[in-house]
């Protein structure tokens, strides 16, 4: 009859590879002929290109430009007897991002201390005065003491964590405006006087808070089965998104004025916001559309065969899971909000961009443009690319895109 | 039990509680509250015009436009009307378009190869390169390339000098070009008379190869018949059809070759890396995309690599690259208006200008986003067809 398979006498591990630093080079630059050609060529292009851009940053760059207008490049003309403002907000953001860190996230230690050390390194800065310095630290330490409560709290202040930054985001632009409770505490701040990067962060913050439900709506409307509301909705969409940003901003700028009656005025930076979130609003319904999209058709009959209405379905069913989906999307469009916000120079707003060209326009900073251009550039870089790093690692964490 | 059931001719649902109506009903309201609001705007527009008396109307555009627009594809000078103006606006802006999707292609596809390339140091190399402009505004690059790059290089008496001769000066750039001899209308002729048979023949090939069932070779016999046509009208040409007109410097001014402005450079090499990034993620989201079976598949039946790139990977890659490719083109194209901060007088600068000039800013505002829509329009509506030819066609 059948022969029994002789089983192998033992299981042998799986051949190890071991990996030498000669092993790795030789494996990763060095593996077929043409792979070393271009391991050469590309040294050689690096060091071409390296070199001048390293002599001139050590040896011939002059940030004293940067270090004498720094506060105008960071808050613009922002009354300095009201800066303590701006450090309350810092001191509230980092309230804000310690509790959401100890409700959801926690763990992540190697993460978190990155997170940590990036007020530490400011504050290393041989620009930072004491005083920032010591708020600096002490904004770590509220960070650490947020999350160790979100901690302690855990899934019961959920809720709470997530309305505290739309509360957040709100009081921002309360705070920077100032209230008038009295004429002495919290008076009034013009918003000619809002600039440099904190003029960059509220055109983006608003930008989101108020593009972010528009585009739900429009994005709802696009999908909607009612052929006037679907009609408006993609002529709006459409449209929004071809024409370039600064076509729009110079109609806010230079249009609006017509629309109104005469006698009323809308602030320039209101006008440059208003643009700004009309504009992002489309981009936005484009990608919650995708989201919804995604969102199998059997959710929507699940819903309707439970007796749940359509407003219920849409905003305890399908949203939740849509906006889920299209989490990494949204990300990617309030980076490109951040990046957009400094087109508002076009229409003669100081935000960093435009407070760097007013920096250059000085007489005696007229040759300085290297170095402040790439510090601008390197600010921009830094937060944009924070903000990328951050939402990958929080895809990974949240579970997004799984189900 | 005593089941009641809605009775199809007695109590039907009251029109109030009928969704139908309802539905009729509402979008009638929303229609109704936009135009009321859309005739309020437009009321409060036309007052605030009266009272600067200003009127509505596009005649405007045939006034002398009395300014100077520093680069022009087009004969153009100051007696020229707004409407020429416009034009050489929009030239400029499809001059700079055009180069930079080409530019911007080609880089971003070589970056986007190399990101996956299994050679650590180019892999790194790519990968440093795109993550450094995506996460950059792009009118903070153009600004730095504009004020600290192209108008920081000598004056033109110190030019610097690369082979070929290209000429880098803080007046722009210039490089060598060809200029039509007299002789240059014969040639021409030639030129057509190749690019049509060239035509005829990967047409008929074209037939043949769907009749007979196996490839022709169509392009390849197309461009050589067309080569071969040119080279001849090249050598049969009474003089030679173009002369090589080098740039040099003449005095304080650069002259001959072709001479490229700072700010037209500035734009151009700012538009196309940075485009070229996020380029090159799209590519190589696209190579990723197909599957490594398929390639392993290909080599198994015997194609070689550069058959298997070209055969199977690269088609399939195609299909997912396609439409994010399109909306990064119409990117580039609408970033093009940011050169109105450097100077650049392409359609965005030019119409800013008119409206300065004339104060037409309704009109102007209008005419602009019109033509940017339809450029947006235009161009999504050719990659939608050239999609359409390239997806996969599913049973």
């Amino acid at each position: 009859m059948a022969e029994e398979i002789a089983a192998p006498r033992q299981i042998l591990p799986p051949p190890a590879e071991r990996y030498t630093w000669l092993g790795w080079i030789q494996k990763n630059l060095f593996s077929t002929w043409y792979n070393s050609l271009l391991t050469f060529i590309t040294l050689g292009l690096a060091y071409a290109l390296l070199k001048p851009f390293l002599t001139w940053l050590l040896e011939q760059a002059n940030w004293e430009v940067v270090e004498v207008n720094f506060r105008l490049l960071m808050v613009g003309q922002y009354p300095p007897d009201e800066i303590w403002r701006i450090w309350l907000l810092l001191y509230l953001l980092a309230a804000v991002v310690g509790l959401s860190w100890g409700v959801w996230v926690r763990g992540r230690l190697a993460l978190a201390l990155g997170l940590l050390l990036a007020p530490l390194l400011l504050a290393l800065l041989p620009i930072a005065t004491p005083s920032a310095r010591l708020n600096l630290v002490a904004m770590d330490l509220v960070a650490v003491a947020a999350s160790r409560l979100g901690r302690l709290g855990g899934p019961s202040l959920r809720r709470f964590a997530a309305w505290s930054w739309v509360i957040y985001l709100v009081l921002v632009i309360l705070v920077v405006r100032g209230f008038a409770l009295t004429p002495e505490v919290m008076p009034r701040v013009p918003t000619n006087l809002w600039g440099g990067l904190l003029l960059t962060c509220l055109l983006t913050v608003v930008g989101i808070v108020f593009s972010f439900p528009l585009g739900i709506l429009l994005a709802l409307g696009r999908r909607s089965s009612l052929p006037a509301i679907r009609a408006v909705s993609v002529v709006y969409i459409e449209v929004i998104r071809g024409v370039p940003l600064v076509t729009i901003l110079f109609m806010a700028a230079v249009m609006v004025p017509f629309f109104l009656p005469s006698g009323i005025t809308i602030d320039r930076v209101l006008r440059a916001m208003v643009g700004i979130t009309l504009f992002s609003a489309a981009y936005l319904a484009e990608n919650v559309r995708g989201g919804l999209q995604a969102v199998p058709h059997g959710q929507f009959e699940a819903a309707s065969a439970l007796g749940l209405s359509g407003f219920k379905t849409m905003t305890r069913i399908i949203l939740p899971q849509a906006l889920r989906i299209v989490i990494p999307v949204l990300m990617g469009q309030f980076i490109a909000l951040f990046k957009d916000t400094t087109l508002v120079v076009t229409i003669g707003l100081l935000e960093l961009l435009g407070i760097a060209r007013a920096v250059l326009a000085q007489p005696q900073y007229v040759s300085y443009q290297r170095e402040v251009y790439l510090f601008v550039a390197a600010i921009f870089w830094v937060i944009s690319y924070l903000m990328s790093y951050i939402s990958q690692r929080l895809e990974s964490v949240l579970g997004v895109g799984e189900r | 039990m005593q089941i009641t059931r809605p009775s199809r001719s007695g109590r039907s649902t009251p029109f109030w509680r009928d969704e139908r109506y309802l539905a009729l009903l509402g979008q009638a309201v929303f229609l109704a509250i936009l135009v009321l609001l859309l005739g309020y705007l437009a009321r409060n527009m036309l007052a605030n015009m009266r009272q600067q008396g200003l009127g509505l109307g596009f005649d405007f555009l045939k006034l002398t436009s009395g300014f100077d627009i520093g680069e022009h594809l087009i004969p153009y000078d100051r007696s020229s009307t707004f409407q020429q103006a416009l034009l050489v606006g929009l030239l400029n802006t499809a001059l700079v378009s055009i180069l930079g999707i080409f530019f911007a292609t080609l880089l971003g596809l070589i970056f986007g190869v190399a990101r996956l390339s299994t050679n650590f140091l180019v892999q790194q190399l790519a990968r440093g390169y795109i993550e450094f402009l995506r996460n950059i505004p792009l009118l903070v690059l153009l600004i730095f390339l504009y004020t600290a790059v192209f108008i920081k290089f000598p004056r033109v008496r110190e030019a610097v000098m690369l082979p070929g001769p290209v000429m880098l000066t803080n007046r722009g750039i210039a490089i060598p070009w060809a200029i039509p001899t007299e002789a240059f209308s014969i040639f021409a002729r030639f030129l057509g008379i190749g690019l049509l048979l060239a035509l005829l023949v990967y047409l008929a090939l074209k037939i043949y190869e769907r009749r007979a069932g196996r490839p022709a070779r169509a392009l390849l016999w197309a461009c050589l018949i067309f080569i071969m046509i040119t080279v001849a009208g090249w050598l049969l040409a009474p003089a030679q059809p173009l002369a090589l007109d080098p740039p040099r410097v003449e005095g304080l001014r650069l002259a001959g070759g072709r001479q490229m402005s700072p700010e037209f450079m500035a734009l151009l090499v700012g538009l196309a890396i940075y485009t070229s990034a996020f380029i090159a993620d799209v590519v190589r989201a696209g190579i990723q995309s197909v599957s490594r079976g398929q390639v392993e598949a290909s080599r198994s039946l015997g194609l070689n690599t550069l058959k298997t790139l070209r055969l199977i990977v690269l088609p399939q890659a195609l299909r997912v690259i396609i439409p994010p490719l399109t909306s990064q083109y119409l990117n580039l194209i609408k970033n093009s208006s940011l050169a109105v901060v450097i100077g650049y007088p392409e359609l965005f600068h030019v119409s800013g200008t008119i409206l300065n000039q004339s104060g037409r800013a309704v009109e102007m505002i209008a005419v602009v986003m019109a033509i940017y829509l339809s450029i947006s329009l235009l161009t999504s509506a050719f990659m939608n067809w050239y999609n359409r030819r390239v997806r996969l066609v599913e049973r």
